[in-house]
């Protein structure tokens, strides 16, 4: 306890409402401007690319973000989880069904069929994560089971040997960080973009 | 298990520094750091004209409590409501409605961040930041400020020594409360986790958003817009402050919010450091050593019960997926690169916690991991909003002492003084207003179909009602997204709960402790009621169940445990 400070009985008003404005005014200055103005400017300095929106450039032009999903329907392409945003970063959103709601499981069905059409396998073998639709309508992986899924139908659309095709899905494969943290994956529009990188197929 | 384990003790090991420093700081104990802040803090003194050695008694830190919440409020609304006019809006972002301007406002400062809107297209840079970082710092640090007043006032006042019996006592100075924990541990901790997000992929520009050229014409789709923005700087403050509004509109499932697995374990570290280290403040804040290991262990046991059912409830597979793929955990509504399970752990921390961001879609978990977010959010003070958490749970701790010394036939003291009928009243007061305040508008909202705007047929469409309710008064922020909430009633009667869930359960328990502080303290002796040992705690644990579950048990049979029972059958 400090000797000085009892000389004066406790505030019943707290300063008033003056003393809440300045108090208002230099906080928000302090935790509304400087702090968010300094971290802002200071992450753009460290981390330039990531700073930015993590853009991927082909040719000197932006085509995407690392950490956005883009829609793919060319045969040629692996595709990503289904969106229910339509792939749009300016929409972004989750299905919101319950599993209790019928239009959950009709559009898991009409999904499911399509990629067991398309993929030429019983429904049962489809990784889950290519029906069920992300949380943010972006997510910009797909595991490695559902990449290697659809590793037979791209490597014939582009007259491709599959072993090259599976090698590039194995060389794209993030695994789980520091052996721990999260879920094996591999980026789709990373691998599309590698596929359309190598040299075209012989013959 | 790995990943949630070491989480866990990460969270604890950081947590129990962090709790000393948050005693030192209250307490305002000299430290290196003063060289830094002390200049400035005096500044801010000198400019309110507020003598920072002078305490407050509870109706002045009240009455400095209200009066810069209604400038702050007032404040934010108008940010919102004219941001089109204001500068930082390089993407033309209009204006706000009125009521979803209001009910913004309300929402970020009582601490909830429930949103009635996706801010990477209803907010400008200049709202976000100006308007939601400052409340977000803000809100958690008044939380914690009053938390120490009501901690004060238990113990008798920092005047306890000298202050005459019925005296009004000292209870703490709130400008000084805040601006210290503000300023000297808020603040830093957000600057270092701004800089770790941004380096994983939080964008950190103030530059507008970004078109590129998509890859695959044949897709529909040529072109995309990447929102961006000094985002890092706000997630930093949403995570550490049991905030949990995000800058995109599904928060921290968005990979421009969490990229990546490292960043999604920092940001489920985030959510309950300081809500746990509060409890670890508790012994070097009041001097009371078993203190902290009684709200610990109740605290501690209750937190691991749910998220280990929530766990559990996620690794099984979604009903509406069988048959129709391999068989494995719910993934729906999730991310790839964080899966089921630490998901599952985020959706029962960030209950717990009052926190409220998400990183998978609560409306698509399976019915039984619901449950746990509905209950967590019904108990609000399993750790609970910084500060606000701690008041929550001393007022279950108050009542279990009432309660066991009616059993016990002995009259019940808090810390040497008598809780008598005028303590109690106020306290059951807050226990009524819960349920009178949720299952009052549930019912009202599901009378009127018009008005509910819930988005999944049957069962699951009461509990979209109740959850919004029911996060609102817990100042908690999640939802069951799907339900149309940018109305007019859901405006207006979710301000309304926020209203109710911020100030009378911060302000009665401070009235309370304000009361008991000026009571004569009796000497504790043999025959006084051990409130810091095991039994004592379950039976805290067993008056927690009984309050709040029980009471909600016929709305949660009519929403997720009924789904959960239907889908089982």
């Amino acid at each position: 306890m400090n000797t000085s400070i009892e000389t004066r009985p406790p505030s019943d008003s707290g300063g008033g409402l003056r003393a809440a404005l300045v108090w208002c005014v230099a906080l928000v200055l302090i935790c509304g401007v400087v702090y968010p103005t300094a971290a802002t400017l200071l992450g753009g300095l460290l981390f330039p690319q990531q700073a930015r929106g993590s853009l991927i450039l082909r040719e000197g032009r932006a085509v995407g973000s690392a950490l956005v999903a883009q829609n793919f329907a060319d045969a040629r392409y692996f595709r990503p989880r289904p969106s229910a945003a339509n792939y749009d970063p300016k929409a972004l959103s989750g299905s919101n069904l319950a599993s209790s709601n019928p239009a959950l499981r009709e559009r898991i069905a009409a999904d499911s069929a399509a990629i067991a059409a398309r993929e030429g396998v019983a429904a049962t073998a489809i990784p889950a994560d290519l029906v069920t639709a992300s949380g943010s309508g972006i997510d910009p992986h797909i595991s490695p089971a559902a990449a290697e899924l659809q590793a037979a139908r791209v490597a014939r659309a582009r007259g491709l040997p599959p072993e090259q095709v599976q090698a590039l899905i194995r060389s794209h494969t993030l695994h789980r960080t520091f052996g721990v943290f999260g879920q094996p994956r591999v980026n789709v529009l990373e691998l599309n973009l590698a596929l359309d990188a190598l040299p075209p197929a012989a013959g | 298990m790995g990943e949630i384990l070491l989480i866990l003790l990460l969270a604890v090991a950081l947590a129990w520094p962090l709790g000393r420093y948050l005693a030192a700081v209250l307490k305002g104990t000299a430290s290196r750091a003063d060289a830094v802040f002390l200049p400035l803090e005096s500044v801010i003194y000198g400019l309110l004209r507020v003598d920072p050695q002078r305490g407050m008694t509870w109706r002045g830190y009240a009455s400095a409590f209200l009066a810069s919440n209604l400038l702050l409020g007032v404040f934010a609304w108008l940010v919102f409501s004219f941001q089109d006019h204001l500068p930082l809006n390089p993407d033309g972002v209009p204006g706000m409605r009125w009521d979803l301007a209001l009910h913004t406002a309300i929402s970020f400062l009582t601490n909830t961040n429930q949103q009635h809107y996706s801010g990477q297209a209803q907010l400008s840079y200049f709202s976000q930041t100006v308007g939601i970082v400052s409340l977000q710092v803000l809100t958690p640090m008044m939380g914690l400020g009053l938390a120490a007043a009501v901690l004060r006032g238990l113990f008798g006042g920092r005047d306890a020594a000298t202050a005459k019996e019925g005296q009004a006592r000292d209870l703490g100075n709130y400008w000084v409360d805040v601006t210290r924990l503000s300023l000297r541990v808020f603040l830093p901790l957000s600057l270092l986790v701004a800089l770790a997000l941004t380096s994983q992929g939080v964008p950190s520009t103030f530059a507008g958003a970004q078109t590129v050229q998509t890859v695959d014409a044949s897709s529909g789709v040529t072109e995309q817009t990447i929102p961006v923005g000094p985002v890092a700087s706000m997630i930093a403050t949403k995570q550490l402050g049991t905030n949990g509004g995000g800058w995109y509109g599904p928060n921290s499932a968005v990979p421009l919010e969490n990229p990546t697995p490292l960043s999604n374990a920092l940001q489920i570290l985030c959510i309950v450091v300081l809500p746990i280290a509060v409890v670890f403040m508790l012994s070097p804040f009041t001097g009371r050593r078993r203190l902290t290991a009684l709200v610990f262990g109740v605290m501690g046991t209750l937190s691991l019960i749910s998220l280990a059912v929530s766990v559990y409830a996620e690794q099984q597979p979604n009903a509406a997926v069988a048959g129709l793929a391999a068989a494995g955990p719910n993934l729906e509504g999730k991310e790839l690169r964080f899966g089921a399970e630490s998901s599952a752990l985020w959706a029962a921390v960030t209950t717990q916690t009052s926190n409220g961001s998400v990183d998978t879609m609560h409306d698509s978990l399976n019915p039984l991991a619901g449950t746990v977010t509905l209950v967590n959010m019904l108990i609000n003070a399993i750790w609970g909003g910084i500060g606000c958490g701690l008041v929550g749970h001393l007022v279950f701790l108050l009542l279990s002492i009432f309660i066991a010394g009616l059993m016990i036939g002995r009259t019940p003291e808090v810390f040497g003084r008598k809780l008598e009928t005028q303590e109690v009243r106020l306290l059951s007061f807050l226990i009524v207003l819960q349920s009178l305040t949720i299952l009052g508008f549930t019912a009202l909202a599901l009378a009127i179909p018009d008005v509910a705007g819930t988005s999944n047929p049957g069962l699951h469409g009461i509990a979209q009602v109740f959850y919004e309710y029911t996060s609102a008064y817990a100042n908690n922020g999640s939802g069951f997204e799907g339900l149309g909430d940018g109305t007019y009633w859901w405006n207006l009667s979710a301000s309304a709960v926020l209203l109710l869930g911020r100030y009378p359960c911060l302000l009665i328990p401070l009235m309370v402790a304000g009361s008991l502080a000026q009571k004569r303290q009796a000497p504790e002796t043999a025959g006084t009621l051990d409130i810091e040992s095991v039994t004592f705690g379950a039976t805290m644990i067993a008056v927690i169940v009984l309050i709040t579950v029980l009471s909600y048990l016929p709305a949660l049979v009519l929403g997720t445990v009924g789904e959960q029972l239907m889908q089982a059958g």
